[in-house]
């Protein structure tokens, strides 16, 4: 990806103006990361297309649009509720039901940015899991500088407004300062790791559970291909894969199939699905 | 759907009037928590929601917390602490007295709505 410097100065004086953010050198990723699925949105394949259509025609929504995305989009807590909400509904009574011998779980949250999605799925799993069970959860992203954000745990207290109810916050975090800090005990249970899902992923053992959520939306057809293949040698048999609300499996892999998962869809291993059992998508 | 605003600072609760305007709330305000229940007292159809700041003169919110949730006419209203108080003590205390929700002043207006959105006061998804 590169963001020029006229375009990189542009995003940048327009936020500057706009929110009183500073975008200092540097963040031509950042602002590349975050204007590609507003660029997407807008009907054109590139930052660079879409940058030079809106300083071309400067329109108030494409304008605001390029605000929002560099200052509002810290990641949430349980972002889109319903892929946590068809865990604990679903997908874990089932995982539960299956697992009852080894009474063990593992989930990987693939592209996990600043660390909330694992930390949330850390906090879901601990609510739901009977006693007795244990669970590990791999966080991964391709950024250095989110992987080692992620592992301090520690949240603003801004971050922590986001989309997380008041009761987790006081069972779930510790304050440290200004900050929030995710509790020793469910820190534990999760580890991170820097991983680039289109290149050779490392050997791990497989997982029960993947999230990789709003990522294949970066990626062109043949890498999401890719990503989605070495995904699928990862997942068990019987796993469960998420994707994000705008992201599919179908016409990109069809070794998955698309199954309902309370009032959304999750993909599984086509060969694990029993017939009659999972609705077709 | 009303919401009733609380907060002794008129910047505050022009802020919360926009952000739940936006949402289809009509806005009535109050200074404090005594006002408050003066202005519920006198209406008919109760607001479906209260943003509570803490810290007021007369009658503070953790105060109006628990007079709403000891009063069965006032009792079905959702009431969500919006204040500076920091503390886990405290949030903990606004929890026990019957707060449903608790948002930390700073906070951007998506944070509000995703709030709302957990209390099932506004779709999940929405933005303003």
């Amino acid at each position: 990806m590169s963001l020029s410097a006229a375009d990189f100065t542009f995003v940048s004086g327009l936020v500057r103006r706009e929110a009183a953010i500073v975008l200092g050198p540097g963040k031509e990723y950042l602002v590349e990361a975050r204007l590609l699925p507003v660029a997407r949105q807008a009907g054109v394949s590139s930052v660079a297309e879409f940058l030079a259509r809106v300083q071309q025609r400067p329109e108030p929504g494409a304008l605001s649009g390029i605000v929002d995305a560099l200052t509002t989009n810290e990641t949430s807590w349980f972002r889109d509720r319903e892929p946590f909400a068809a865990l604990t509904e679903s997908v874990l009574p089932q995982l539960v039901a299956a697992r009852a011998a080894s009474r063990r779980l593992r989930v990987w949250s693939a592209a996990c940015s600043s660390g909330q999605e694992p930390y949330g799925l850390a906090i879901t799993l601990q609510q739901f899991l009977p006693a007795g069970w244990t669970y590990e959860i791999l966080g991964s992203d391709i950024s250095h500088e989110m992987i080692e954000r992620a592992r301090t745990g520690a949240y603003s207290q801004i971050e922590v407004n986001r989309g997380l109810p008041a009761n987790l916050l006081v069972h779930y975090f510790e304050r440290a300062g200004a900050h929030w800090r995710i509790t020793p005990t469910l820190r534990r249970n999760v580890s991170f790791q820097r991983m680039n899902l289109a290149a050779p992923l490392p050997v791990m053992a497989p997982f029960d559970l993947i999230f990789l959520r709003n990522v294949l939306i970066y990626f062109d057809v043949d890498t999401k291909r890719t990503v989605l293949r070495n995904v699928g040698k990862l997942l068990r048999p019987d796993g469960w894969l998420f994707l994000g609300a705008a992201e599919t499996t179908i016409g990109v892999d069809d070794s998955y199939e698309r199954v309902a998962a309370g009032r959304t869809s999750a993909y599984r291993l086509r060969t694990a699905v029993p017939a009659g059992i999972a609705g077709k998508g | 759907m009303l919401a009733i605003v609380v907060d002794d600072s008129r910047a505050m609760r022009l802020i919360l009037r926009r952000i739940v305007g936006q949402l289809g709330f009509d806005v009535i305000e109050a200074g404090d928590g005594k006002e408050a229940l003066d202005a519920l007292a006198g209406l008919d159809d109760l607001p479906q929601l209260a943003l509570v700041d803490w810290n007021m003169p007369n009658m503070n919110g953790l105060e109006f917390v628990s007079a709403v949730r000891a009063d069965a006419r006032l009792r079905e209203m959702t009431l969500v602490m919006v204040t500076t108080e920091s503390e886990q003590s405290q949030i903990v205390r606004a929890l026990a007295a019957g707060a449903h929700e608790y948002v930390i002043k700073p906070f951007t207006a998506g944070a509000m709505v995703e709030k709302l959105a957990l209390l099932g006061l506004v779709p999940s998804g929405v933005t303003i």
